[in-house]
C-alpha cells in the first residue's frame, strides 16, 4: 500500500520517475471505471461517495477515492479534510482514499488525477471516485476525467438561474438532490428537471436522484443510474470514442507541460532572449524561436 | 525529460484526534496556521483510533502525524501511534502533539518516540518554525 501511495506522491510532483513507472506498469493497468462528483462546498459529496463506499464494499468491489480540495493560492498551503465523511473506512485494505490538493499547477489538476487512477487500476482498484469541489473550473475538470460525472445539489442553494448560469446542466450525467430530508428538495429537482427539458434532445438524458447521504437514503439508486450510464456508454460506442479523445488530450497536455518548462528555462537562462521580449512587447516572435531552437530541435 | 523545475514538493501533515475527546478547536486553529504556511494538512477529525491515523497517514503518504488530545489519555494513546507506525514500517514518519501535557509526561513521551510536544499558549509560529527547521527541504511552494 505504501507503494502506491508514494507513486501517487510522484505523480502529484510531476517527478520524472512517473514516467517510467507508467511503462512499467502498462500491462498491468486495467482502467478502472471512474465516478466524478462535483458540486458546491456542504452539499454532501463525501457523504455520498462514504455510502457509495459501503455499497460497493458490500458487492465485494475494491474502490478508491481521490478527493481534491483547493490549496491557497498564496502559500500553496491546503486543509484537506474529506476524509473525515470516510473515516469508517479507514482499516478496510479494499478501500484506498487519497487527498489531493490542486496545488495550482499549470497543467491542472487532470493530468496528475489521471496517472493517480491509472496507477489506483494497477493496484485493482475498481472503481475509481473522484470527489471535487465545485468552485471554479475544477469541475470542469473533473468531466473531462469521470466517465460518469454526477453533480450534486441540495435545497437552499437559489433559485433555477443559478443552475443556468453555473453551467452545470452541461457536465451532468447525473444529478444528485441530496438532503432530500430538507424541505424544498421537490422544488430543486422540479426546477431541474424544467431547465432539462429545455435542453435540446439527446441520447442519454440525466436522471435526478433525491439522496438523503447522511441515513444512506438514495445510494442504491444513485449506484444504479451510475451503471445505467456506464451501459448506456458502452452500448453506443461513446467509451470507445471518449477514451481516444482523453488519451489524445491527455498527450497534448504532456506535451505543452515539456514546453512549458523548456520555454521558462529558455527565458530564464538566455538574457537576451528577455532583452528582446522587453523590446518587443509582445510574446509571439520570441515564442517562434524558442519552439524553434529550444523544442523542436532538442531531443 | 517530464517537467521538474516548477514541481512543488509540499510537505504533508495528518492530524486528528486520538481516543475519545471532542475538543477540536485548538487543532483546527493549529491545522489552519499550517495551511496558511504552506504546509498540506489532511484533518481526519475526531475519535480516531492510533490505526486509522496510521493508516491515513501512509495512504496520505504524509511526512509527518500531529496528533492532538486534551482527554488526557496521552500516555497511552500518543506512544500507541508511534508504536502502530513500527508494526507498519513506517518509523519514518514524524509524530508531534498537542493539549494538555503536564511537563514531566513531555521528557517520558519524548523517549517514547514523540518528537515535539506542544502545550496551550504555545505561540503558532514556534510550531511552523519547528516543522520548518524538521523539514528544511519542503514547505510552501
Amino acid at each position: 500500500m505504501r507503494a502506491l501511495a508514494r507513486a501517487i506522491t510522484l505523480v502529484e510532483r510531476r517527478d520524472p520517475a512517473v514516467r517510467e513507472l507508467q511503462q512499467a506498469l502498462r500491462d498491468r493497468v486495467r482502467p478502472a471505471y471512474v465516478v466524478g462528483f462535483t458540486g458546491a462546498p456542504g452539499t454532501g459529496k463525501s457523504t455520498i461517495v462514504d455510502g457509495l463506499i459501503s455499497l460497493l464494499r458490500k458487492q465485494e468491489r475494491s474502490v478508491a477515492v481521490i478527493a481534491t480540495d483547493p490549496n491557497s493560492p498564496f502559500t500553496g498551503g491546503a486543509i484537506l479534510g474529506d476524509r473525515i465523511r470516510m473515516q469508517r473506512h479507514a482499516l478496510d485494505p479494499k478501500v484506498f482514499i487519497r487527498s489531493m490538493g490542486a496545488r495550482g499547477h499549470l497543467g491542472g489538476l487532470s493530468l496528475a488525477a489521471r496517472e493517480a487512477i491509472r496507477l489506483l487500476g494497477a493496484f485493482g482498484f475498481d472503481p475509481v471516485i473522484l470527489e471535487t469541489v465545485g468552485v471554479g473550473q475544477s469541475e470542469l475538470e473533473v468531466a473531462a476525467v469521470a466517465d460518469t460525472t454526477v453533480v450534486v445539489l441540495t435545497p437552499n442553494l437559489g433559485d433555477g438561474v443559478q443552475m443556468i448560469k453555473a453551467g452545470i446542466l452541461e457536465i451532468a450525467d447525473i444529478f444528485v438532490v441530496n438532503k432530500s430530508d430538507l424541505e424544498g428538495h421537490k422544488r430543486v429537482a422540479l426546477e431541474l428537471r424544467g431547465m432539462l427539458n429545455l435542453s435540446p434532445k439527446a441520447a442519454w438524458r440525466p436522471p435526478i436522484i433525491a439522496t438523503a447521504a447522511v441515513r444512506q437514503e438514495g445510494i442504491e439508486e444513485l449506484w444504479a443510474a451510475i451503471e445505467a450510464h456506464r451501459k448506456h456508454l458502452e452500448t453506443t460506442g461513446r467509451a470507445s470514442a471518449q477514451a481516444e479523445k482523453r488519451l489524445k488530450d491527455e498527450t497534448a497536455e504532456v506535451v505543452a507541460e515539456v514546453a512549458r518548462e523548456r520555454a521558462r528555462d529558455a527565458l530564464g537562462e538566455d538574457s537576451k532572449l528577455s532583452q528582446r521580449l522587453l523590446q518587443d512587447g509582445t510574446p509571439y516572435e520570441v515564442a517562434d524561436e524558442i519552439l524553434r531552437n529550444h523544442i523542436m530541435n532538442s531531443e | 525529460m517530464m517537467a521538474t523545475k516548477g514541481a512543488v514538493k509540499p510537505i504533508r501533515i495528518v492530524m486528528g484526534k486520538v481516543g475519545l475527546d471532542g475538543h477540536d478547536r485548538g487543532v483546527k486553529v493549529v491545522a489552519r496556521a499550517l495551511r496558511d504556511a504552506g504546509y498540506e494538512v489532511i484533518y481526519t477529525g475526531l475519535r480516531q483510533t492510533p490505526e486509522m491515523i496510521v493508516d491515513a497517514a501512509l495512504q496520505e503518504d504524509a511526512q509527518v502525524i500531529g496528533l492532538s488530545l486534551h482527554s488526557g489519555a496521552h500516555m497511552t494513546l500518543f506512544p500507541a501511534v508511534v508504536e502502530e507506525l513500527k508494526r507498519r514500517k513506517a518509523t519514518d514518519i514524524v509524530v508531534f502533539g498537542g493539549g494538555i501535557i503536564p511537563e514531566d509526561d513531555i521528557e517520558a513521551l519524548k523517549k517514547q518516540g514523540v518528537e515535539e510536544l506542544f502545550t496551550p499558549g504555545t505561540p503558532l509560529q514556534d510550531i511552523v518554525a519547528w516543522l520548518k527547521k524538521r523539514f528544511p527541504e519542503g514547505g510552501s511552494t
